[in-house]
C-alpha cells in the first residue's frame, strides 16, 4: 500500500481477513456455507491458491488437517453450528500438532439461535474446547484493523506451535461495511516457516530442548513422518499412560502457555479509577464511551484484549491497579468476567451485557460514572 | 521381513483376518515397487488402527469414521506417485459412511481398505451397519434384524472407478495391488469375522458360507474417471478496489444513523451501500450494515446506515435520526422501532398505512415514482435532496458509477 496517499474503500472485515491470510502465506480454504462466516468464504474462494468447499465441517477440519499434514497452512470459517461439528477434529489436530486457522465468527446462540444476529457468546466454550483442559490460542479481533493485523499473528502462532488457533470474531465485525484508508494497512510478511532439516532419525514429537518439535509433511522423501491422535509417545507411537507420552501431553500445554503472544491494547488515563475492559465488537462501543466520558472530564481507561486464551496473566495484573472494573461483552453471562474471576466477581467488578443487540456505548458509560 | 514393517509381529489376536491384510497389503505394495516413505497409511480407530507401529511407511492415526476424511485432505496435498491408504473397519465405515461416499464422488486418488469382520471389535462386539442379517452380536444374539450396507455398490453409483470385495482367505494381493494402481478412489471390503466376538456368537458360520448366504457378493467392479486434484492457482489481491473520490462536501456536524426498510430483492441493500459510498465522497466515515431473514430472497430487507463527521467504532442504531419506509415487509419489520422514535423523520411509501410514531411522518410516493425496483434508491435520494446531508448530485454519481447504473434510467429523478 502507498503509506503517503490515501486509498478510501468501503470494506467489511471478511475480505481483509481473506487477503491478510493469503499474504501471510495460508495457501488452502476449505468452507461449508454458514451465516455470518459465509463471506468470508466467498472471498477466500477467489483469493486462496486453493480452495475447496467441503460437505460439512467435520469434513472440513479433516481435509484441513490432511492438507496440514501435507505440508499445506489450512485456513476455515464458520460459527457455533460449524464449530461444534469441528470440535472432535479440532482435538485430533491438537493432538497431531498440526497448523491451522479457525475463524469464528459469533452469532446468537444457543443452538442455531439468530444466524443474522451478532454475539459473543463463545468464549467460555472455547475456554474449554480441548479435553482434559488445554489451552487453545485465541485471539480476537476487535476492529478493522485487527482484520488485517491478527490474521498473520494467528498463522504465525499456529506455524511456530504446532497447533490449531481461533481466530474470534463476530457477525457485525465481518459484516458491517465501513469507509476505511486502505493505506493504513500494513505491508504483510508472509510467515516464516521451517521444515526439520536434520540427518535423523526423525521423531515426529521430539521437541529436543524446546517445547515445539520440528515439523516435516507426512508424504516426504527423507524421513517417516508417524502423526497421532491417540496418546502417544515421542516418535508418535500409541502408548497407554507411559511417562513419556504423559509428558508429551504435559508439553501441549506447556508450549501454548509459554509462546501464545500476548496482544492486547492499554490506554490508560492519568487519575483514572475506572478501567473499561472490552473485546470484539463491543470494543468500538467501548473506545466511544471513553471518549465520551473523557470529553466531559471524566478519566477512565481503556483495556482492549486481543489475546483471549489462554488467558494472559496482564489482564488481572492491570485490573488490580483500578477501584473500579468495568467489563463489557455481547452475552448473557459476562463470559470474560467469568473467566477470569469465576462465579465470585468481586463487587468492584461490573459487567455490561446484552443479548441479541450491540451494547451501546451510553450503556458502558453510565456504568462507569455510577 | 519386508521394508514396509518395522516390526514383524502383529498387534492382533490369534487367528484374525486383519494379519492377512496386512501381509497382502504389503505384498501389493512390493509388487508396485513402491518405497516405504512413498506410501501414508491412514489408520481409524479400532483394532486394525493399532498396527501403525508396525509399518515403515507414514502412518497417521486419526478419529473413529474419519479416516477417509483425514485422508482425503492428505491425498489432495500430495503428487499422484504418493500411495495413500485408508484402513478402517465395518463400524468407521459406518459412522463416516459420508466421508467414503464424498471422496468417491470427488474420486480422490486414495485407496480404502476395510477391515469388515462383521461388527465392532474393540468395544465389545456391537453389531455395525455392515452386520449382515442374522449374524448373532452380543446385542443381538437372536441375530441382527437390519440387513448390510453394500459398500462396494454404493462408492460405484457415487463414482469410484475401482472397487472391489474379498473373502478374507489366503492370498488376495492382487486385488489390493489393483486398487492401489488405480488414480482415484478404490475400495477393498474385505469380509472376516472377528475371532474374539464373531466366531463365538456364530460359532458353526464359516466365512465363505456366510459370504454367500448374506449377498456378500465377491467382485471386482471398475470404471475410469479422472482423479480430482486441486492444484494451485493465481489469484488477483481482494484489495484492487477504486478508491472513492472526495470531490463534495456536507454540512453535517455530528453523526446522523438512518434505516433504511424495504422488501428482498427490491436493492435495499445496495441502495445504502451506494449512499454510504455518497456520503464518504462528501468527506464522511460511513457504515452500513443488512439486516435480512435467513430466507435472503423473501421478506423484509433493512439497512443501517451511520454517517459521521468523525470515526465511528460503534456503528449500532439504537435511535434513527431517519427511518424510510418503502414496503410493506419494511414497515412489518420497523414497526417496533418506529413507534419508539420520539423524534427524527419517518419518511414513508404513500401506499403504506401510517404507523404509530413520535417521529415527523413524511409521506411520498417511492413506488409509484420508480417502480419496485428502485424504490429504496429513489427513496434515498428523496431523503438527500430534503436533509442535504449528503449531496443528491453524490448519490446520483455513486449509482452511475455502480454496477446497476446502466440499468436505472435516471432522468427524470
Amino acid at each position: 500500500m502507498n503509506e503517503t496517499q490515501s486509498h478510501p474503500v468501503l470494506i467489511d472485515g471478511s475480505r481483509l481477513i481473506a487477503e491478510a491470510c493469503v499474504r501471510a502465506g495460508a495457501d488452502a480454504y476449505v468452507g461449508y456455507p454458514i451465516t455470518p462466516a459465509s463471506l468470508i468464504f466467498f472471498f477466500a474462494s477467489r483469493r486462496f491458491p486453493i480452495a475447496l468447499p467441503a460437505p460439512d465441517e467435520i469434513t472440513a477440519l479433516q481435509w484441513m488437517a490432511g492438507l496440514s499434514a501435507a505440508g499445506y497452512l489450512p485456513v476455515s470459517a464458520t460459527s457455533f453450528p460449524g464449530f461444534a461439528l469441528m470440535v472432535e477434529s479440532i482435538n485430533m489436530a491438537y493432538m497431531m500438532e498440526l497448523p491451522m486457522l479457525v475463524i469464528l465468527v459469533q452469532r446468537l446462540g444457543p443452538a442455531t439461535g439468530t444466524a443474522t444476529a451478532g454475539a459473543q457468546g463463545d468464549l467460555l466454550l472455547l475456554n474449554g474446547l480441548v479435553s482434559g483442559g488445554y489451552p487453545l490460542p485465541v485471539f480476537c479481533i476487535a476492529d478493522l484493523e485487527d482484520c488485517w493485523r491478527l490474521p498473520p499473528v494467528a498463522l504465525q502462532t499456529a506455524v511456530d506451535l504446532r497447533t490449531p488457533v481461533v481466530l474470534l470474531t463476530s457477525k457485525e465485525m465481518v459484516m458491517t461495511q465501513e469507509s476505511f484508508d486502505l493505506a493504513r494497512l500494513a505491508e504483510i510478511a508472509p510467515v516464516r516457516r521451517t521444515f526439520y532439516e536434520g540427518p535423523g532419525p526423525y521423531c515426529t514429537y521430539d521437541p529436543a530442548d524446546g517445547l515445539v518439535p520440528p515439523f516435516l509433511p507426512v508424504g516426504n522423501g527423507q524421513h517417516q513422518v508417524r502423526l497421532n491422535a491417540s496418546t502417544h509417545d515421542r516418535c508418535g507411537i500409541i502408548q497407554h499412560t507411559s511417562d513419556e507420552a504423559m509428558a508429551n501431553t504435559r508439553r501441549l500445554q506447556a508450549k501454548v502457555e509459554a509462546r501464545t503472544p500476548v496482544l492486547y491494547s492499554l490506554d490508560e488515563q492519568e487519575g483514572a479509577r475506572t478501567l473499561v475492559v472490552a473485546y470484539d465488537i463491543t470494543a468500538g462501543a467501548a473506545r466511544e464511551a471513553v471518549a465520551a466520558l473523557r470529553a466531559q472530564g471524566v478519566p477512565v481507561s481503556l483495556l482492549i484484549p486481543r489475546t483471549l486464551l489462554p488467558l494472559p496473566a496482564v489482564y488481572l495484573e492491570t485490573m488490580d491497579r483500578y477501584p473500579r472494573v468495568v467489563i463489557a461483552e455481547e452475552n448473557h453471562q459476562g463470559q470474560l468476567a467469568h473467566l477470569l474471576f469465576g462465579r465470585r466477581v468481586p463487587p468492584h467488578v461490573r459487567r455490561v451485557t446484552a443479548i441479541g443487540r450491540m451494547i451501546r456505548p451510553d450503556e458502558i458509560a453510565q456504568e462507569v460514572a455510577r | 521381513m519386508s521394508g514396509f514393517l518395522v516390526k514383524p509381529e502383529l498387534p492382533y489376536c490369534k487367528g484374525c483376518g486383519h494379519h492377512l491384510i496386512v501381509r497382502n497389503t504389503v505384498k501389493a505394495l512390493e509388487a508396485l515397487g513402491a518405497s516405504p516413505l512413498d506410501v501414508v497409511l491412514v489408520t481409524d480407530i479400532g483394532c486394525h488402527g493399532i498396527v501403525d507401529g508396525n509399518f515403515a511407511t507414514h502412518t497417521v492415526h486419526g478419529l473413529h469414521g474419519r479416516s477417509v476424511a483425514l485422508a482425503a485432505g492428505i491425498a489432495m496435498g500430495l503428487p499422484p506417485e504418493k500411495k495413500v491408504i485408508v484402513y478402517i473397519g465395518d463400524g468407521g465405515a459406518t459412522i463416516g459412511l459420508q466421508h467414503i461416499l464424498e471422496a468417491a464422488r470427488m474420486n480422490v486418488d486414495l485407496t480404502v481398505v476395510v477391515h469388515n469382520n462383521m461388527l465392532y471389535g474393540m468395544t465389545g462386539g456391537q453389531p455395525s451397519g455392515l452386520t449382515p442379517t442374522g449374524f448373532r452380536t452380543v446385542l443381538t444374539p437372536q441375530g441382527y434384524p437390519l440387513p448390510h450396507h453394500d459398500l462396494p455398490r454404493l462408492v460405484r453409483d457415487a463414482g469410484a472407478p475401482y472397487a472391489a470385495r474379498v473373502v478374507g482367505l489366503g492370498d488376495f494381493s492382487d486385488v489390493l495391488r489393483q486398487a492401489l494402481e488405480v488414480e482415484g478412489f478404490a475400495l477393498v471390503e474385505v469380509l472376516e469375522i472377528c475371532v474374539s466376538y464373531g466366531v463365538k456368537m456364530n460359532p458353526d458360520l464359516r466365512l465363505k458360507e456366510l459370504a454367500q448366504e448374506t449377498g456378500y457378493e465377491p467382485g471386482v467392479w471398475t470404471g475410469a474417471r479422472p482423479a480430482f486434484r486441486p492444484s494451485r492457482r493465481e489469484t488477483a489481491s481482494l484489495l484492487e478496489m477504486p478508491a472513492v473520490p472526495r470531490q463534495y462536501s456536507s454540512p453535517l456536524e455530528g453523526r446522523m444513523a438512518l434505516i433504511l426498510a424495504g422488501s428482498a430483492g427490491e436493492g435495499v441493500q445496495q441502495a445504502a451501500e451506494l449512499l454510504a459510498q455518497a456520503a464518504m465522497m462528501a468527506g464522511l466515515h460511513a457504515t452500513k450494515k443488512g439486516s435480512y431473514p435467513v430466507t435472503v430472497g423473501v421478506g423484509f430487507s433493512t439497512a443501517e446506515i451511520v454517517l459521521s463527521r468523525d470515526p465511528i467504532f460503534y456503528h449500532g442504531v439504537p435511535q434513527p435520526d431517519a427511518v424510510v419506509v418503502t414496503s410493506a415487509d419494511g414497515l412489518a419489520n420497523q414497526r417496533e422501532r418506529i413507534r419508539r422514535m420520539t423524534g427524527g423523520v419517518l419518511w414513508l411509501d404513500a401506499s403504506l398505512p401510517r404507523p404509530e410514531t413520535g417521529a415527523e411522518v413524511r409521506v411520498a410516493d417511492f413506488r409509484g415514482r420508480a417502480g419496485a425496483r428502485n424504490a429504496a434508491l429513489y427513496a434515498l435520494l428523496t431523503v438527500l435532496r430534503e436533509t442535504g446531508v449528503v449531496p443528491p448530485e453524490a448519490f446520483l454519481e455513486a449509482v452511475r458509477e455502480s454496477p446497476i447504473g446502466k440499468h436505472v434510467d435516471l432522468s427524470g429523478w
